[in-house]
């Protein structure tokens, strides 16, 4: 049985690192509390280098022109936090949460699939990476061992099985948490690292320091063990990202997004999935309330709404972050928030990836994660409810159809064709053109429309329909296929109609022409 | 002289070595791959609908245009391909299409209102890819405005669908894509046929004094084909034996209407 434990030092400047990488290479000081008393809370090391301590308060930091000072997120190391949750799920299925910045895996039965302990940590440490963390993994049989040592030690330790006490017989006392009265005595007995206090007798230990002491002389000699409490995984897929300053450009705006469709793409494949949807919402600027009352624009701010919600749904799921990102500023481009961005809000939901395969005698069809950036283009162009597929209504109500979503559908083998011979189709006037029509005999001979006035040759009807009497759009009309002729001085025109009379409201319209 | 052009020659077809097979001499020409349109004597005219080339179909209203797409769309969706039609002035029929056999489900319809956005969108469609056929109708549009499309955009839209099996298929009122087109098809409208033409006065059973319209025919004409097949003769068309590029065809009524019982005709309350 073995154990791995990854700790993330310096996890509060990680977790702002995490979402801005340019950060890395510069000097960084992250600090909280109300102001003005803001104090530094984390700092990188090539701020320390520059001076900069932890404590320190923001009006000294500013001395400093060329340290960058950041606010301490707690949502952000939240979401460092699930994400790291998730770099160990994607290894092991038993996972203890140790704390925001130290996770405990259980390694049994992982070797088969992964190889020794070593490629182990090497995998787990790949994984992190990925997920922008620097992190300290070491691999033990016990696992209180493997915690201490993973806070200890820089990169991958593995620690032999039974070489425990070898180990941590060099680290201090305090790297085993032990509380400030407790570490108070050790300091005044000289007890400073873990073999001093393994080689103590535990019996005068437990007199003297209690329990807790005789826990702490089991941690040092590396003998402590206690099962590990495994929390489930989950499926929510969450990033978040709070800007200084509101950002009101969509160039910027999709910088960032890519940013966090990126961490969620790493985040969901990792765990071998595909996001299926898309939630983000971003949380608005609000007007300053004394602008609203001189100016225009600060009155439309007002009433736009302070979060802006915006739902990509995809036909087949992805893990394709440049394409996510297409999708979404396509569809910023043509509905965008209304006021500036403080916050930005993404929640994926995860789906299955694709593992189908198309037929050797299939007719090529487009890809569907092609497809969906090539229909929000469009949509981009005509306007969104103008793409798709027509789906017919259940009704006899003339032209009466919605359109839906078009998917590309499941590819099937060619069926036989339509009969041979062309039918006649038909144009649709949208909307109907009002007609003037003079019946003769209850025929219609005589059509005027668009400023054209025609004589009926032959006219076939009336086809009379109606419908939906029981509700405010009942419809009830006679339609005439007509064959009119349009003279002019120069030439004579002859056309196919369809006029129908609407009896509910006694006009006249064109509905279409057979072309 | 002869010496130095064969040296300059060589020269070049070695410094393009790799990258062109044959940098002077154009690569061989093979006829484009057809496929029916749904209508027989037509594709027996024109030998089918070229893949990867533009296809015009023109003619002056009621001439069949939209019957000859409709014809198309079914015959293709009934082979499983995914289809689209740029509709320039949202006039296209589901219902009718439909019922002429029309998948609408592998149809991807896009309802224009200019003809700005119908290029726009055919030209991204066109770049996405994997479409059996791209339709585009233009049927509506004014002539004066189709006719001021530069024809860099015809061009383009030839190249973009070269080598590709997409049919790019485009309905309007005039040829306006002249030699990018690999088929052009001008169709204009006959006599319509009418039934029940005897019947003049209304009667209790059948009130309407008004025949029935069973459809008309239409003639159409190949101005251009790069996949016609030569030598062709069309014995069954003894109406017009001075022209293999002329053929006349019928488009009938679906059957539903021309077979409408006498029983299910409303009779006059009067």
């Amino acid at each position: 049985m073995s154990f791995a434990a990854i700790f993330v030092p310096n996890f509060t400047f990680q977790a702002i690192a995490r979402g801005e990488p340019e950060l890395r290479i510069e000097p960084v000081a992250v600090i909280e509390g109300q102001p003005p008393t803001y104090r530094v809370a984390a700092l990188n090391r090539l701020a320390e280098k520059l001076g900069v301590t932890v404590g320190m308060t923001k009006a000294n930091v500013e001395q400093f022109p060329q340290v960058q000072i950041r606010n301490r997120s707690k949502t952000q190391e939240e979401m460092g936090h699930q994400a790291l949750l998730d770099a160990a799920w994607s290894i092991s299925s038993r996972v203890e949460d140790a704390g925001r910045d130290t996770l405990l895996l259980d390694l049994s039965g992982l070797s088969r699939l992964f190889g020794g302990q070593e490629q182990i940590a090497h995998r787990i440490l790949c994984r992190t990476s990925e997920l922008g963390m620097d992190v300290h993994i070491a691999v033990s049989a016990n696992v209180e061992t493997a915690r201490i040592v993973a806070r200890a030690l820089f990169g991958i330790t593995v620690v032999p099985d039974g070489r425990e006490a070898r180990f941590l017989e060099s680290l201090p006392v305090a790297m085993l948490s032990p509380s400030p009265q407790l570490a108070e005595i050790f300091e005044r007995w000289g007890v400073s690292t873990c073999k001093s206090l393994a080689s103590l007798p535990v019996l005068d230990l437990s007199e003297r320091a209690g329990q807790e002491g005789v826990h702490l002389h089991a941690l040092a000699g590396g003998r402590a063990t206690r099962p590990l409490l495994i929390v489930q995984p989950t499926d929510c897929f969450e990033e978040c990202f709070e800007l200084e300053d509101a950002v009101d450009n969509l160039e910027p705006l999709s910088f960032l997004l890519g940013r966090l469709l990126q961490q969620v793409c790493v985040r969901i494949s990792a765990r071998g999935l595909a996001i299926g949807a898309i939630h983000v919402t971003f949380e608005l600027q609000t007007a300053f309330e004394s602008t609203v009352l001189f100016s225009p624009d600060a009155i439309s701010a007002r009433k736009s709404p302070r979060t802006f919600s915006c739902t990509l749904q995809l036909p087949v799921p992805s893990q394709d972050s440049t394409l996510l990102l297409k999708l979404l500023r396509l569809r910023l481009q043509a509905k965008p928030p209304g006021a500036p961005v403080r916050k930005i809000h993404l929640l994926a939901e995860p789906g299955r990836s694709r593992a189908t395969q198309s037929g050797l005698f299939v007719p090529a069809s487009p890809d569907p994660q092609k497809l969906e950036l090539t229909l929000a283009r469009i949509a981009t162009v005509v306007g969104e409810g103008n793409v798709g597929s027509p789906y017919l209504l259940d009704t006899h109500r003339p032209d009466a159809f919605h359109m839906q979503k078009f998917f590309v559908p499941p590819a099937t083998p060619p069926h036989r064709g339509p009969r041979s011979g062309a039918q006649t189709a038909f144009r649709v006037f949208r909307p109907a053109l009002p007609a003037w029509v003079q019946l003769q005999k209850k025929v219609p001979a005589r059509v005027a429309f668009q400023g054209m006035l025609g004589t009926v040759i032959r006219a076939s009807g009336p086809w009379r329909s109606s419908g939906d009497w029981w509700e405010d759009q009942s419809w009830q009309e006679d339609a005439w296929d007509v064959e009119i002729q349009f003279t002019s001085e120069s030439r004579t025109v002859e056309g196919l109609y369809r006029v129908s009379f609407d009896l509910r409201f006694e006009k006249w319209w064109v509905r279409g022409v057979y072309d | 002289m002869h010496s130095k052009s064969a040296a300059l020659r060589l020269y070049v077809e070695s410094a393009l070595a790799g990258r062109m097979a044959s940098p002077f001499c154009p690569p061989p020409s093979e006829p484009p791959r057809t496929v029916p349109a749904g209508i027989p004597v037509l594709d027996a005219v024109t030998g089918g609908l070229p893949r990867g080339g533009l296809t015009e179909i023109y003619g002056p209203s009621f001439s069949g245009k939209t019957s000859f797409l409709q014809s198309a769309l079914a015959t293709r969706t009934a082979s499983s391909e995914v289809c689209a039609l740029i509709d320039a002035h949202d006039s296209f029929d589901p219902a009718g299409a439909e019922s002429a056999g029309v998948a609408l489900r592998q149809l991807l319809w896009i309802r224009c209102k200019t003809l700005d956005h119908a290029f726009r969108s055919v030209d991204v469609l066109l770049h996405g890819g994997g479409f059996g056929m791209v339709a585009m109708d233009l049927s509506d549009a004014p002539a004066r405005l189709v006719r001021q499309i530069p024809l860099n955009i015809w061009f383009r839209l030839r190249r973009t669908v070269e080598n590709t099996s997409t049919i790019l298929l485009v309905l309007s009122q005039e040829s306006n894509a002249k030699t990018c087109a690999s088929l052009v098809l001008r169709l204009e409208k006959e006599a319509a046929a009418w039934s029940l033409e005897e019947r003049s006065l209304p009667s209790p059973a059948l009130h309407t004094p008004a025949c029935l319209l069973d459809g008309w025919a239409s003639t159409g004409e190949v101005i251009r084909s790069r996949a016609r097949p030569k030598n062709l003769h069309f014995l069954s068309h003894p109406a017009i034996p001075e022209s293999k590029d002329l053929v006349r065809f019928d488009l009938r009524m679906k059957e539903a209407r021309s077979l409408f019982s006498e029983e299910e005709r409303i009779t006059d309350p009067g």
